[in-house]
């Protein structure tokens, strides 16, 4: 996990401090918050707002070989929902795990139904996959 | 985690990483008031960034993280939510 936003490492120092040490149970923040000054990483990643200077909230999932899998872009006023990032990181680690052979279908968490795509799955999902699986 | 930056008057800043296999692209492919998206599938750029990190300033490199699933979530400011 890696946090970045544009405001320097010395904001975030103060942020810890006066802030976010009396909102979490360790203290202290269990990952390394990255300064993007100047959004350089930002523009890099597509999430830089040139008129309000600031990098939006955009979430990306990348893998073991460094590769982009999913990512969700936010406008500011509206947070995140992080169980379903944590949702989406499970079913790429299975998928991953399968080396292609599964498949996390939609509202996919763990214990729900894995999907086995291949010529035997074409027009028999329903028979293993139920609509009312798609939520929680 | 790469050295740590010095912590002086000067505000350190991230730099982008230069792909090797990829020289002959510009080192930043967006122009003045154009937004360049990444792809899913593509290998997410590479950056050293400084950090704040277990109570020291530290640098953090996006590289140095393969082998492992990384969630790499922006926002827009420091003291709002998530």
């Amino acid at each position: 996990m890696l946090s970045m936003s544009v405001d320097s490492m010395f904001v975030h120092k103060m942020w810890v401090d006066k802030e976010l040490s009396k909102m979490v149970t360790a203290k202290t923040v269990p990952f390394p918050m990255l300064s993007d000054g100047g959004g350089t990483i930002g523009k890099m990643y597509g999430v830089y707002d040139q008129d309000e200077g600031v990098d939006i909230r955009g979430r990306f999932l990348i893998d073991p070989d460094g590769i982009v899998q999913a990512y969700e872009m936010v406008a500011p006023p509206v947070g995140r929902n992080i169980p379903e990032t944590l949702r989406q990181l499970q079913a790429f680690q299975l998928v991953r795990e399968g080396k292609g052979t599964k498949a996390a279908p939609s509202g996919w968490r763990p214990g729900k139904t894995v999907l086995e795509p291949g010529p035997d799955l074409v027009g028999n999902v329903w028979k293993v996959w139920t609509v009312d699986q798609a939520f929680d | 985690m790469a050295e740590k930056p010095a912590v002086g008057c000067k505000r350190p800043s991230a730099k982008v990483e230069k792909n090797p296999e990829k020289a002959q692209q510009p080192e930043t492919p967006v122009t003045k008031g154009e937004h360049h998206m990444i792809q899913i599938g593509q290998k997410a750029p590479d950056f050293t960034a400084p950090a704040y990190f277990n109570n020291e300033f530290t640098e953090v490199k996006l590289s140095d993280h393969l082998g492992k699933w990384v969630v790499l979530c922006f926002y827009p400011g420091d003291f709002t939510f998530v």
